[in-house]
């Protein structure tokens, strides 16, 4: 909240109705974008886990390859697949706090109170 | 070490001392905090939504609680001890729905919803169909999902304590129903937590003690593995032959978590998106852990204390966990086990109950019934009423359904969340045109559709009803029933145009993005 009357200072004095920060580009941009982001990930956790189950299913035997004297490469691939999705996960979170955050408290700022 | 394991002689299914004391303990434990509760439990948004005060932290542990279910535990480890690497990709599938929650709708879902998804759906459409359906929706899903859990509970209480089936049913029920009835989120909450750490903390345990007979050098146990059971165990073997069915399945599994209406419900108990957002982080976390260690743990019960020992006591391999505690650390952490595998059991039914009675409370009676103005003591009192009536339906269903192998419940449950509750819930946050019998579509076609498919799939039609063949060669029928809800509630929502709501999709924006005039 104090974040929000900081940035909406200097920026913009005459606060702005509902429908004009709807229809503001700068809000269309903070949904496009957060939309962007979304897609971008989900499609890299669509490309990873599918991308395993299918590997599973049509060469089985990639994934029995020897990494060690007996571990297959299967075992860390499915290690890796979780491992990734946590990253992906870890990668929103950056992007939010990092990007979306400010960007909402700044559009906030100029929402009439 | 390994020796040993063939002439293992094992003391589960008789009550030992040490199992019967920490079961106790924890049942103690949790009921004192349920009577802390009770006493911060005066409103419906403390009955629902623990008073929104609960942190990050805490509910990514709840979170981590309400799905590392008994079933997951027992049943990944097991079929990893007596299947090898197969039971490595069903475990990687339970976690790829997190990642997914936080992308699409975990912080809308937050910013909406007051008590359950309905509200959000509900959100700018007709209050009364809208909210009938998510009912349905939610409460079959529920519904599902607590059979599979209570037909569990009484068979696992039945081989580790050896106390009878219907015992073991009805102390579920009842421990489960002090807690939701007198403590209601606020406990349900705690329990959870408690029962993550403990499940965390204890398969660590056995992890390290474990890994301790192998250098520390999980290489070690993979060579042990193969000298015992051969290359083969460490190779993916036929767990997936048909991609249609292996994607549908994942589907499933990745889309039927945004559909749990418990798992859901645990969005509104944090004060805001930017908490919901860190709780999918912290659960992500502790879950990518547990699925990443259940399989090493599966294979070290498979040389610790050998596939024919874990067969003889469970056919389906369910007590590979508990056998290896025992061999690890002898009846005491067999015992401690066994009572975190029950306090496991008892945390997810007692969130499962809240989420079934909050779907009639909130959404049927104080919505529809009482058209909105009922009082906080008419909220909290239909609140507990719906929970006893739930509660009473999870044990009866528990013993009408006992005996009967309810493994393809769990699977079964996703599919229906998946195409249930997961479309219409994204449609009706994305889509300006969305309307209430587009919602209304998307809910009946994608809930029965479901569960029709999985009635006359090979996994009911062949397994259950001893039919020869099934009508629909598909066994999880996920990638068709979504399919359908989206499409339903699409064609759905053109055919009845409804502008009020287009015009209010303006305040939802607001809300989704901004979070103003979030709850």
């Amino acid at each position: 909240m104090e974040q929000a009357k900081v940035a909406g200072k200097g920026e913009v004095r005459a606060h702005k109705s509902v429908h004009e920060i709807i229809e503001s580009p700068d809000f269309k941009k903070l949904v496009s974008t957060r939309w962007t982001v979304s897609i971008i990930l989900l499609v890299l956790l669509f490309v990873t886990y599918y991308g395993y189950i299918l590997l599973v299913g049509m060469n089985r035997a990639s994934l029995a390859q020897k990494v060690g004297e007996y571990t297959t490469l299967g075992i860390p691939v499915g290690v890796a697949v979780i491992v990734i999705a946590f990253i992906l996960t870890a990668y929103y979170i950056f992007w939010a706090n990092k990007s979306y955050d400010p960007e909402v408290e700044r559009l906030k700022g100029q929402l009439k109170p | 070490m390994p020796q040993g394991a063939q002439t293992m002689q094992t003391t589960l299914g008789a009550p030992s001392a040490a199992s019967i004391f920490f079961f106790f303990v924890i049942v103690v434990v949790t009921l004192a905090i349920t009577y802390w509760a009770a006493k911060r439990t005066k409103t419906s948004k403390e009955f629902y939504a623990a008073g929104r005060s609960v942190s990050a932290l805490q509910n990514g542990l709840a979170l981590s609680g309400d799905y590392m279910s008994a079933a997951s535990f027992l049943g990944i480890s097991g079929m990893v001890a007596l299947k090898g690497y197969d039971g490595m990709i069903y475990a990687t599938g339970w976690l790829v729905g997190w990642p997914a929650l936080m992308f699409l709708i975990a912080e809308p879902l937050r910013n909406l919803g007051k008590f359950t998804f309905a509200d959000v759906v509900a959100f700018r459409l007709q209050q009364t169909p809208v909210r009938i359906a998510s009912a349905i929706g939610g409460i079959l899903t529920v519904l599902t999902y607590t059979i599979a859990q209570m037909v569990g509970a009484g068979n696992l209480i039945k081989l580790m304590f050896g106390l009878p089936y219907l015992w073991a049913e009805i102390i579920v029920g009842v421990v489960m129903l002090a807690y939701v009835l007198f403590g209601g989120m606020i406990a349900t909450t705690w329990v959870q937590i408690i029962k993550a750490c403990l499940l965390l903390g204890g398969v660590t345990f056995i992890l390290l003690l474990g890994l301790s007979q192998f250098n520390f050098n999980p290489a070690d146990l993979y060579a042990k593995v193969a000298q015992t059971y051969g290359q083969k165990a460490l190779e993916p073997g036929g767990l997936v032959t048909n991609p249609l069915e292996a994607v549908s399945l994942g589907l499933a599994l990745m889309f039927g978590l945004l559909g749990l209406p418990h798992i859901l419900m645990r969005f509104y108990t944090v004060p805001d998106a930017k908490a919901a957002r860190k709780s999918v982080l912290y659960a992500t976390g502790f879950i990518g852990y547990f699925y990443i260690i259940i399989p090493v743990v599966g294979f070290m019960s498979s040389v610790l204390v050998g596939r024919d020992l874990i067969a003889k006591i469970d056919a389906g391999g369910n007590m590979a966990s508990p056998l290896l505690a025992e061999a690890l650390g002898g009846t005491a952490l067999l015992g401690f086990i066994a009572a975190v595998a029950f306090a496991t059991i008892l945390a997810v039914v007692a969130g499962l109950t809240l989420a079934g009675a909050s779907a009639y409370s909130h959404d049927i009676y104080v919505s529809i019934v009482k058209k909105g103005h009922a009082t906080e003591q008419e909220q909290v009192k239909a609140a507990k009423i719906a929970t006893v009536v739930f509660g009473v339906f999870a044990v009866a269903l528990g013993i009408l359904f006992k005996g009967q192998n309810v493994a393809y419940m769990v699977g079964l449950t996703f599919s229906v969340a998946a195409s249930a509750n997961f479309p219409a819930l994204l449609m009706s946050i994305i889509w300006r045109r969305f309307t209430t019998w587009g919602a209304v579509a998307a809910i009946i076609v994608g809930t029965f559709l479901s569960l029709g498919m999985i009635i006359i799939s090979p996994t009911v039609w062949v397994d259950v009803f001893k039919n020869p063949t099934a009508i629909i060669p598909l066994r999880n029928p996920c990638v068709i029933s979504m399919t359908a809800s989206f499409v339903a509630g699409w064609l759905v929502s053109l055919m009845t145009p409804d502008t009020g709501a287009q015009e209010a999709f303006e305040g939802e924006k607001l809300r989704v993005y901004l979070g103003v005039g979030a709850e």
